[in-house]
């Protein structure tokens, strides 16, 4: 087909977390299926659902993860996916198949996947890390960083009691909370990105990040290490799907299978550092990522890992509970 | 002497705290790392990667436009409306300038959802036209309260004579009051264009899915760590604008001179 002037050319537009993407495989995909890409990018799983929930603008293709999914499929904001269009699903590995969220994929093809867990510095830090309570070590005051987000630095606590992270048990909640109330004195610091400046430069010795950027601040700092604790962790996935205000679901379809084409996934795990679900693309990466303990660890560490669940109808507790921790002595 | 040195400590901790933040940002921006936490060496790289950048040029395209574009319309709003509301009378006048208070005292995120809904109500599709709109409501007010303590400053009785020798309404708004206000009119401008470039919130609610500015790219940027090509964005701006006040500041000094000044 050739496009004249005038003639609208086909576009998609996609939606996606900042910086998360290697941005010259969409120019390969505009030149490849002639689709326009209209590319914005958002922060958090909440801002992207207010903007989908209020209408206004329509997006083709979104990047959420896993909890969110779940509510978007229950809403019935997202629609089944024709799973014929996307013959490059067979590239992804089996594990990451039918998961809690998506229980038989028909919303959802995953993009990126990671864990959540302990980076330290060997030359600071001489015990054992391989559980939770080195977290609440008093040796480490001050020593120690903490994600600001509520999800994640609840979990850490209930998993430590050796809960769930997905309880909607009030007791256990508070009983998480005390914990942290009680580690609070040792923690440096509640942070978000700043973590990877702090912790490459030394300035701390232990902090809970997410497997991805933990790949990358090894990279800088040789002498970190990332550790999943055995009390288990979080499983976590950003996913691509379709919502039902899509105007080009077909288009849609033709990028989620380019982005699950190996060779390109392996180009955008390259640049973001995080894990990506296709074998084929892990071989292609560099050694020092392809062997990373880090982003692809053995099946076994990630045995007794929990998906986090939607938790929008148990949310004003959680809110309670992490304005209580930050706002406590 | 000993205050004369304290002042000059002073005023240097001040612009220390002010501008140590962006002095920092512009020497990462030549860090051979994606880590703000270490220097790996001097490089040229990210100015390289920021030209070929389309999402990112693309977003400093829309910014600059929203915010000339709105500046100009703001302003030309603005200061039809504090002329109009200095001659209104006292009961209306009061109501009027409190209601103009209030766009500026709400919180941004009041604004900003309250116009998205109105947008949607009207069944707009959101983009360009939604995000330039919305910069140009919450600008106006600035201008009118820039503008108005000039037309008070201002003797009215001049707008009156210049139309005692016969000048027209028009004219007289034109060659009499317009100048008097000029200074409160810049500001005014310079302001619309300074919250216009700043504003994420608003901006981030009503813009739709080909629209983005550099606030939403950045701070979409934040979770995942900003990428160091906004670090060279931003010293590139950083400098044109110090520039551009260096060459403002040469001529109007070169104008007093030959003003006598």
């Amino acid at each position: 087909m050739t496009v004249g002037c005038g003639e609208k050319k086909e576009t998609i537009n996609v939606y996606n977390w900042g910086d998360y993407i290697d941005k010259s495989v969409l120019k390969d995909f505009e030149e490849e299926y002639n689709i326009k890409v209209n590319y914005s990018m958002f922060e958090t799983n909440e801002d992207m659902y207010i903007k989908l929930k209020q209408g206004g603008s329509s997006y083709d293709v979104i990047f959420p993860s896993d909890y969110m999914i779940e509510r978007m499929v229950r809403e019935d904001l997202l629609v089944k996916l024709n799973k014929d269009n996307i013959p490059n699903l067979k590239n992804i590995d089996e594990k990451f198949f039918n998961l809690d969220f998506d229980p038989s994929n028909d919303y959802s093809v995953p993009y990126m996947w990671g864990t959540v867990g302990i980076i330290y510095n060997k030359t600071k830090v001489n015990d054992v890390v391989d559980s939770w309570d080195i977290l609440w070590n008093e040796k480490y005051k001050d020593e120690i960083i903490m994600l600001n987000s509520q999800r994640d630095t609840l979990a850490v606590a209930l998993k430590k009691l050796g809960y769930s992270m997905n309880t909607r048990n009030v007791a256990e909640l508070e009983e998480a909370k005390k914990q942290l109330l009680i580690q609070k004195p040792l923690v440096y610091a509640y942070l978000g990105d700043e973590v990877k400046g702090t912790m490459v430069s030394g300035e701390a010795a232990l902090a809970v990040v997410w497997s991805g950027d933990a790949v990358a601040m090894i990279r800088d700092n040789p002498d970190l290490e990332y550790v999943i604790p055995k009390e288990g962790t979080n499983l976590w996935f950003d996913s691509m799907v379709v919502p039902k205000s899509a105007k080009n679901k077909e288009g849609a379809e033709k990028f989620i299978n380019f982005m699950a084409r190996p060779d390109i996934a392996a180009r955008n795990t390259d640049y973001i550092g995080y894990s990506t679900p296709i074998p084929e693309a892990v071989e292609m990466l560099p050694e020092d990522i392809k062997n990373s303990k880090a982003a692809y660890p053995a099946d076994e560490e990630i045995e007794n890992t929990e998906i986090f669940h939607d938790p929008s109808d148990i949310i004003t507790e959680y809110d309670r509970i992490w304005t209580e921790i930050t706002s406590g002595e | 002497m000993v205050s004369r040195g304290l002042k000059r400590l002073y005023t240097f901790l001040i612009f220390l705290f002010l501008y140590a933040p962006i002095i920092v940002l512009i020497v990462f921006s030549f860090n051979n790392s994606k880590s703000r936490g270490v220097w790996a060496g001097f490089t040229f790289k990210w100015y390289v990667e920021l030209f070929k950048d389309a999402e990112i040029l693309k977003a400093l395209y829309y910014t600059l436009l929203v915010a000339v574009l709105s500046a100009i319309i703001s302003t030309i709003l603005g200061t039809f409306a504090a002329i109009g509301i200095y001659n209104m009378p006292g009961l209306s006048k009061k109501i009027t300038l409190n209601l103009n208070y209030l766009p500026v005292l709400n919180p941004d995120i009041v604004t900003a959802v309250s116009l998205m809904a109105l947008f949607r109500f009207l069944k707009m599709e959101f983009g360009l036209a939604t995000m330039l709109l919305s910069h140009i409501v919450f600008c106006t007010p600035y201008v009118i309260l820039s503008v108005l303590p000039k037309l008070k400053q201002m003797n009215k009785h001049l707008a009156e004579a210049a139309m005692d020798l016969g000048a027209t309404p028009f004219y007289a708004l034109r060659k009499v009051i317009i100048p008097e206000i000029m200074p409160g009119i810049i500001t005014g401008c310079l302001m619309a264009f300074t919250l216009s470039i700043d504003d994420f919130v608003i901006s981030f609610f009503n813009t739709g899915n080909n629209v983005s500015n550099l606030s939403i790219e950045i701070f979409s940027m934040s979770r995942r760590g900003i990428n160091p090509v906004i670090n060279a964005l931003s010293t590139l701006m950083f400098v044109s604008l110090i520039l551009l006040l260096l060459i403002i500041n040469k001529r109007t000094e070169k104008n007093e001179m030959e003003r006598g000044v």
